[in-house]
């Protein structure tokens, strides 16, 4: 029988840690991108797109990450379409990120003051210029703090993903188990990993948190 | 004919009615002083002009355009109409010299290069050729609203709109700002000012406006009106602030 030393089952997690890391940051930028679309959406002012994206939110936000992630990976092969876990983790991760990234962002953006937006009206500036140029610019310094804070929910979230069969640092953790039945091993190695990961993403979350909040 | 004309506004915020049917007309050269009691309905009326506030009917035309009309644009509308704030509403992130040319640049598509001639133009003009570079934090107050008044000035606009711009500064801060209001004044600018600056609006103004519980309640020219005040409403009101 194959022997796993504590050497292997370290190196085979942090290669796994790759394809955390790729998903982590593949769901984070797509779905900062497709978040920034719907804060335009939000804050429009026009009755469909808020309550297109109202739905949106209330959907992805209310609904177990998990439930995303079958629905996206068994509900679209139910139309015909082959869908990899790649693909399913890779969309679920995109939306639900995107769904809570509009909000935070939302928030950041009704805390800039009223006088801004009127300001800016008063100058002739349509609404995507007056959030290019004004409010964005300001919004976005706040914004810095909980966004960072989210990214470790990004990351966490991603582990969900091993239950589609997608090879990540959770799944590898299980295979490993099962070829070595040491669980306790193998995964306080998992999660002093995970740990490795998202601590100092939090810590710096706090450090900016702080540093705007003395600049004020 | 008039560069601004306002025929029997009304504007209700919920039940309350703030605006009882407003009509005023406002001639190229025009310095409005409008005057009255809080709750008068003053700073609504200057806000519906430029469309920051719908009204329920009557109508506004400024600079020939329809401002509540089915396929107003307002954006042109608000490129000859300016406008300046009691809360200066700088934007904080840019510096006076980039506040002033935001708008030249995103809105007329003026080169960054010539906007900056402008801002340095329209700077002097308030007396602040030395804070261009300086940010909105590293300024008083008074030199703040004159920040704001030159980024109004730098879209040329036809008519400029000040609402109790003078009411946030500190006491010594006020005539600065004043001053460089009374200048634009000389040099011909249409300007409608919300105020609580009595002297100023008796001295500067062309044209006297008191509101009363949503209506124009004594129209005139300022000296007259405030010298022989007919309503006892107004009346009372200039022996309380003058």
């Amino acid at each position: 029988m194959l022997q796993f030393s504590f050497w292997d089952i370290l190196s085979n997690l942090l290669i796994a840690t790759q394809w955390t890391i790729v998903l982590s940051l593949i769901a984070f930028f797509c779905g900062g991108i497709v978040g920034l679309i719907l804060l335009f959406m939000r804050t429009s002012k026009i009755a469909a797109l808020e309550w297109f994206t109202k739905i949106y939110i209330e959907f992805f936000q209310g609904t177990p990450l998990l439930m995303q992630l079958f629905l996206f990976f068994f509900g679209i092969a139910l139309f015909g379409f082959e869908v990899s876990p790649w693909a399913a983790a890779t969309l679920a991760l995109t939306f639900w990120t995107s769904a809570f990234l509009t909000e935070i962002w939302r928030g950041c953006v009704e805390a800039i003051p009223k006088g801004q937006w009127e300001a800016s009206s008063s100058l002739a500036l349509s609404y995507i210029e007056q959030m290019r140029y004004v409010i964005l610019p300001q919004a976005s310094r706040i914004a810095v703090a909980p966004t960072v804070g989210f990214s470790v929910q990004v990351i966490k979230g991603t582990a969900l993903a091993s239950i589609i069969g997608f090879v990540e640092l959770t799944k590898a953790g299980t295979m490993l188990n099962n070829a070595t039945f040491r669980p306790f091993l193998v995964y306080s190695l998992v999660a002093l990993i995970y740990f490795c990961l998202c601590f100092p993403l939090s810590w710096w979350a706090k450090k900016i948190e702080g540093r705007l909040n003395v600049a004020r | 004919m008039s560069l601004v004309s306002i025929r029997d506004v009304r504007k209700s915020f919920g039940t309350n009615e703030v605006l009882k049917g407003v009509s005023l007309d406002i001639a190229k050269g025009d310095v409005v002083a409008i005057i009255g009691r809080s709750g008068s309905g003053k700073s609504t009326l200057l806000r519906c002009i430029n469309g920051l506030e719908t009204y329920q009917s009557g109508s506004i035309v400024a600079d020939g355009i329809e401002v509540a009309g089915a396929a107003t644009n307002l954006r042109e509308l608000r490129r000859h109409v300016g406008m300046v704030f009691q809360q200066f509403n700088l934007f904080p992130h840019l510096t006076a010299a980039e506040n002033v040319m935001l708008a030249p640049t995103v809105v007329n598509k003026v080169s960054k290069a010539e906007a900056r001639a402008t801002a340095a133009e329209v700077l002097a003009k308030v007396g602040l050729s030395e804070k261009m570079d300086a940010y909105p934090s590293e300024l008083s107050g008074g030199q703040q609203q004159r920040v704001a008044i030159a980024r109004s000035l730098a879209m040329r606009p036809k008519v400029l709109l000040c609402d109790e711009i003078t009411s946030a500064l500190d006491p010594e801060l006020v005539n600065e700002v004043l001053r460089v209001v009374e200048q634009l004044a000389r040099e011909g600018m249409t300007l409608i000012l919300v105020t609580h600056e009595m002297r100023f609006a008796r001295d500067v103004g062309t044209k006297l406006v008191f509101m009363h519980h949503g209506k124009v309640h004594e129209e005139g020219v300022p000296k007259e009106v405030f010298a022989a005040p007919r309503t006892p409403e107004l009346q009372q009101f200039v022996g309380q602030v003058g």
